[in-house]
């Protein structure tokens, strides 16, 4: 099962790096940009007088705190999703402590044992 | 898929709020089922949350030499079935509008019907169909499709307020279809194959709650269990 999960995430690493590798920006003003990004400007191309009626309540005061929060985002996410694992990881299987202390495990040792 | 704050007519806006907010209803209902009758479970479904908001703060790559972002939605849809994910999708989506401008509270209907429920939808019923193929390919089936009708919804959902002046409403799918559609094939395929990674862990570490949670049984690894024994 390990092994089938390192395959997979392998394919993922490639998958993401594949893009970079290849020349899919040539001729792009703004190699990589965001597609949602591109959607908003592809209304504003097609209806000039479209004007968006809400503002955000907020916006992130620079590209670092937008990253910041982004970041944050991914890292309380990731940190639940692998409590969660390792928690139940750890009750899925006894600890080498509890075997230790099982006399069923533990090599008993009887006088025969010692040395005269 | 984030439809930018504003950038849905009023009615359109409205409409798809008050498309997406039964889904919620019931979506919060079952949820408070689950923290009641089955309370193990509560921190399984708190990580399928957990996995969607990884998931949909990586921006990633692809090659159509733009950047878009997975969803996360198909593990919750195929372990708890597709109805919690309406409400773990709309925190996702609500952090990102508060707090990063990223979608917005006009658009927040729009987007949590794409994200939090056609997607988990499409996922868990395609995890019914592609089941008899085995769990692995069933699992990497669901999170894909899912992610793909996601994007498709938003396709549809632009191209509706903002048919093409001259090619009309097929022009628009066309055009939005071209900037969602062909970036987010790649970035499907790694939903898919990240969602099996972690199914993976779970039947390995987390068999108690997969079994609790219906899972177990849904993916006929209970069988395969007793089979062994």
């Amino acid at each position: 099962m390990t092994r089938n999960n390192l395959i997979l995430l392998g394919l993922v690493l490639v998958l993401v790096v594949m893009p970079l590798l290849l020349p899919v920006t040539g001729g792009l003003a703004e190699p990589f940009s965001g597609a949602d990004g591109q959607a908003q400007a592809a209304i504003s191309d097609a209806h000039p007088d479209y004007r968006p009626w809400f503002e955000p309540l907020w916006e992130p005061p620079s590209g670092e705190i937008e990253s910041l929060l982004f970041t944050l985002q991914a890292a309380l996410g990731a940190g639940l999703l692998g409590f969660y694992l390792g928690l139940r990881r750890g009750q899925s299987r006894p600890s080498k402590r509890v075997n230790a202390r099982d006399p069923a495990v533990r090599p008993v040792r009887t006088s025969a044992d010692a040395p005269d | 898929m984030h439809i930018m704050e504003g950038f849905l007519p009023p009615l359109h806006a409205a409409a798809w709020t008050v498309v997406s907010v039964p889904f919620l209803v019931i979506g919060a209902r079952r949820i408070a089922r689950i923290s009641r009758e089955q309370p193990r479970a509560k921190l399984l479904l708190a990580s399928a949350g957990a996995f969607a908001f990884v998931l949909s703060a990586l921006k990633i790559p692809s090659v159509t030499g733009s950047c878009s972002h997975p969803t996360g939605t198909g593990l919750g849809a195929v372990l708890f079935g597709p109805s919690v994910m309406a409400v773990l999708g709309a925190i996702v989506l609500l952090f990102q509008a508060l707090l990063l401008a990223h979608g917005g509270l006009t658009t927040l209907g729009a987007n949590i019907f794409s994200m939090a429920i056609v997607g988990p939808w499409v996922a868990y019923g395609c995890f019914r169909l592609v089941r008899p193929l085995g769990v692995g390919v069933a699992v990497f089936f669901a999170a894909m499709l899912g992610n793909l009708a996601t994007y498709l919804v938003t396709t549809g959902q632009l191209a509706l307020a903002f048919p093409d002046p001259v090619s009309g409403f097929a022009g628009a799918l066309t055009k939005f279809g071209g900037i969602f559609a062909l970036t987010q094939i790649p970035l499907a395929v790694i939903e898919g194959l990240l969602t099996v990674v972690v199914v993976n862990l779970l039947v390995q570490y987390s068999r108690d709650d997969l079994d609790e949670v219906g899972f177990d049984r849904r993916a006929g690894l209970g069988l395969a269990r007793e089979a062994v024994r």
